[in-house]
């Protein structure tokens, strides 16, 4: 079955005739907008994102292991006498621990959110026209009621995508 | 969805003239498309060759050895350290618009989030500068990275504030620059689709990774920008408060206090914005966004400024209830020698700039005038590199025995680098409003409802027909 393509001129409609085509159980592919329209993840019922699990992994990941080295190169590597203070001094391992897990959650949360996103250097984007400047468009599974129903919610163009 | 529509009359518009969403990628893409003005000549060339003089006298500098410099066996740090403290500081400013105010859902800050984070970039290039120079040898500065090496190995020293700072201004510069990039990402993508086949089109095309706008793709984009906004936040505030620990983990008077990570960041964040007002209003003369970054927002900053101003001006209060309070004769004599020893003139610029003239901005008609606001910002900056002059160099010139005292003048060298420095971080900035969007294309465009009837769908892309924007859609199409 093709795809149909209709656009909105401002994201109040794009909302409407999302949930519209939400409730008459028409298949919802994607939309495109030009800014991060809030609600319309719940609108087109997309799942949270599960980033946040990535983000968590690599911050402990990165504190353990920042943690880890600094323990183990103090204390089996090379334990060396710094002012009497004990080999294994944790709290002053902690600022370097800190940074490392902030800058392995973070590289960890965009490296994964570019893949994820499949968003790299060289892909060739072909978004509907001026939907990165003013335009908001929804993609549907097309059928005759999709028509009916988007035209109705004030889609200003509608059209069949392959 | 309902109360979409209801207009809260507390709620001012942030974009001060109605606009549409093609307006605003107008107003964006054609100040990037404009030929520079003869005040971004004229700035540019100040600040390049500012940069051409601090090239040159670090390359002497570096040639020669920091025999150049006016630091002796009392006073071991003084300019150097005094300019990387201060840069540093700058820089907080960009990540508390961009992560802590968008935490605090302050929409307002849509308008110079992108240039303030920019701003943080620089600063920390510039901070960076001088710890690797003051090395000496700065060839060898990967000494300071705990990489495998045929000594032993032999690590570096863990529990070393010196080492902390690596880490934390290398972590710092780069989460701030991931973060400034993955919100540039829609945009670059926005001025990919408006430019016309060339060689800038396909850089814009590699620089925005293939971005559509897919829904699905926005609604990650959220969860990572807050996810970072989250991490930025507790970041920002780690790297001064280590800065900070540079000086307060040793027993010098005056150093040796617990105040100091406190302290410091207020003072960042105050330094921070006093440059950020001077960068806008300097933004807002040359480019006309007058629109975009509204009076609204420099009165906002200033009202920032006074919050941390008096922050600061407690922690100089409290500094001296303390050293008098501990009974500790070093301390005290300390801090009576820093109001009225040989460095008492910078004390007292330190105090008058930071602590009394903010004290104007308690007026409504001086932080609503733009000539007002330059010149406090002006001299915050000022009063804020004077604050770490006076925190290093008064403490160090006396110390605990007067045979060991000393004194400290810098040379045309390090006066030169400073300049540098100044150099860099204008070129660097001027650079970027010419050749990215210097405001946030996506997010002031989800805010160009707030405030006015229709909130939700208040920002129509076809209202009543601006010709102007007409035109530059036919052009494109």
């Amino acid at each position: 079955m093709g795809r149909l393509q209709a656009t909105f001129d401002d994201e109040a409609a794009l909302l409407r005739a999302t949930a519209a085509a939400r409730r008459a159980g028409i298949a919802i592919d994607d939309a495109f907008t030009p800014y991060a329209v809030h609600g319309l993840e719940e609108a087109m019922g997309l799942r949270r994102s599960r980033l946040t699990w990535v983000c968590f992994a690599a911050g402990l990941t990165g504190a353990a292991s920042a943690m880890g080295f600094q323990v183990w190169s103090s204390t089996v590597s090379w334990p060396l006498n710094v002012g009497g203070k004990p080999f294994a001094s944790i709290p002053a391992f902690i600022p370097i621990t800190f940074e490392l897990t902030v800058l392995s959650a973070a590289l960890a949360s965009a490296f994964f959110f570019f893949f994820r996103s499949r968003l790299f250097p060289g892909r060739r984007a072909a978004p509907p026209p001026r939907v990165t400047d003013d335009r908001f468009v929804l993609v549907v599974a097309d059928s005759e009621a999709a028509r009916r129903l988007l035209e109705a919610g004030g889609a200003t163009e509608l059209e069949g995508v392959g | 969805m309902a109360d979409h529509n209801a207009v809260s009359p507390l709620r001012q518009p942030l974009i001060s003239k109605p606009r549409t969403l093609a307006g605003i990628t107008d107003d964006i893409f054609g100040q990037m498309q404009r030929r520079p003005t003869g005040l971004w000549w004229l700035a540019f060339a100040v600040a390049a060759s500012l940069l051409l003089l601090g090239v040159g006298t670090v390359t002497y500098e570096i040639l020669t050895g920091i025999g150049t410099w006016g630091l002796n066996r009392t006073v071991g740090w003084a300019f150097d350290i005094t300019n990387f403290v201060f840069w540093v500081g700058i820089g907080h400013a960009g990540t508390l618009i961009s992560a802590i105010l968008f935490l605090f859902r302050q929409k307002w800050r849509t308008s110079i989030n992108r240039s303030a984070e920019a701003m943080t970039l620089f600063a920390v290039m510039c901070a960076g500068v001088f710890p690797l120079i003051h090395m000496g040898r700065p060839w060898d500065a990967f000494f300071v990275f705990p990489y495998p090496n045929d000594r032993g190995p032999l690590w570096v020293n863990f529990r070393s504030p010196l080492l902390w700072d690596v880490f934390a201004i290398s972590t710092y510069f780069t989460v701030s620059a991931v973060f400034w990039f993955v919100g540039l990402v829609p945009d670059l993508a926005t001025v990919r689709d408006r430019l016309s086949a060339g060689l800038k089109k396909r850089i814009f095309s590699i620089l925005s990774l293939g971005w559509t706008g897919s829904a699905r793709v926005w609604a990650r984009y959220e969860t990572l920008y807050m996810l970072l906004a989250g991490l930025a936040t507790p970041l920002v505030l780690s790297v001064h408060t280590i800065v900070s620990m540079d000086f307060a983990t040793s027993v010098i008077p005056g150093w040796h206090t617990t105040i100091f990570p406190p302290y410091f960041v207020a003072g960042a964040v105050f330094s921070g914005f006093a440059m950020v007002l001077t960068l806008m209003i300097i933004a807002r003369a040359v480019m006309g966004l007058d629109h975009l970054i509204t009076q609204r927002h420099l009165e906002n900053m200033a009202k920032i400024i006074i919050v941390t101003g008096g922050i600061v001006g407690l922690a100089y209060g409290t500094e001296f209830f303390i050293a008098w309070f501990s009974g500790s004769k070093y301390e005290r004599f300390t801090f009576v020698n820093r109001a009225t020893g040989p460095f008492a003139w910078a004390y007292w610029i330190m105090v008058s700039c930071n602590v009394i003239s903010p004290q104007l901005l308690w007026f409504k008609r001086l932080r609503t005038s733009t000539v007002a606001l330059f010149v406090l910002s002006l001299v915050i900056n000022v009063g804020m590199w004077f604050e770490r002059f006076v925190i290093i160099v008064t403490s160090l010139h006396r110390d605990f025995l007067p045979s060991s005292w000393g004194t400290y003048a810098p040379t045309k060298i390090e006066v030169f680098t400073l300049l540098g420095s100044f150099g860099l971080f204008f070129t660097l900035f001027l650079l970027f409003v010419r050749a990215l969007p210097v405001i946030s294309i996506g997010e002031v465009k989800s805010v160009l409802g707030y405030g006015r009837a229709g909130h939700a769908g208040a920002a129509p892309a076809r209202p009543a027909p601006d010709p102007q924007a007409a035109a530059t859609v036919l052009e494109v199409a």
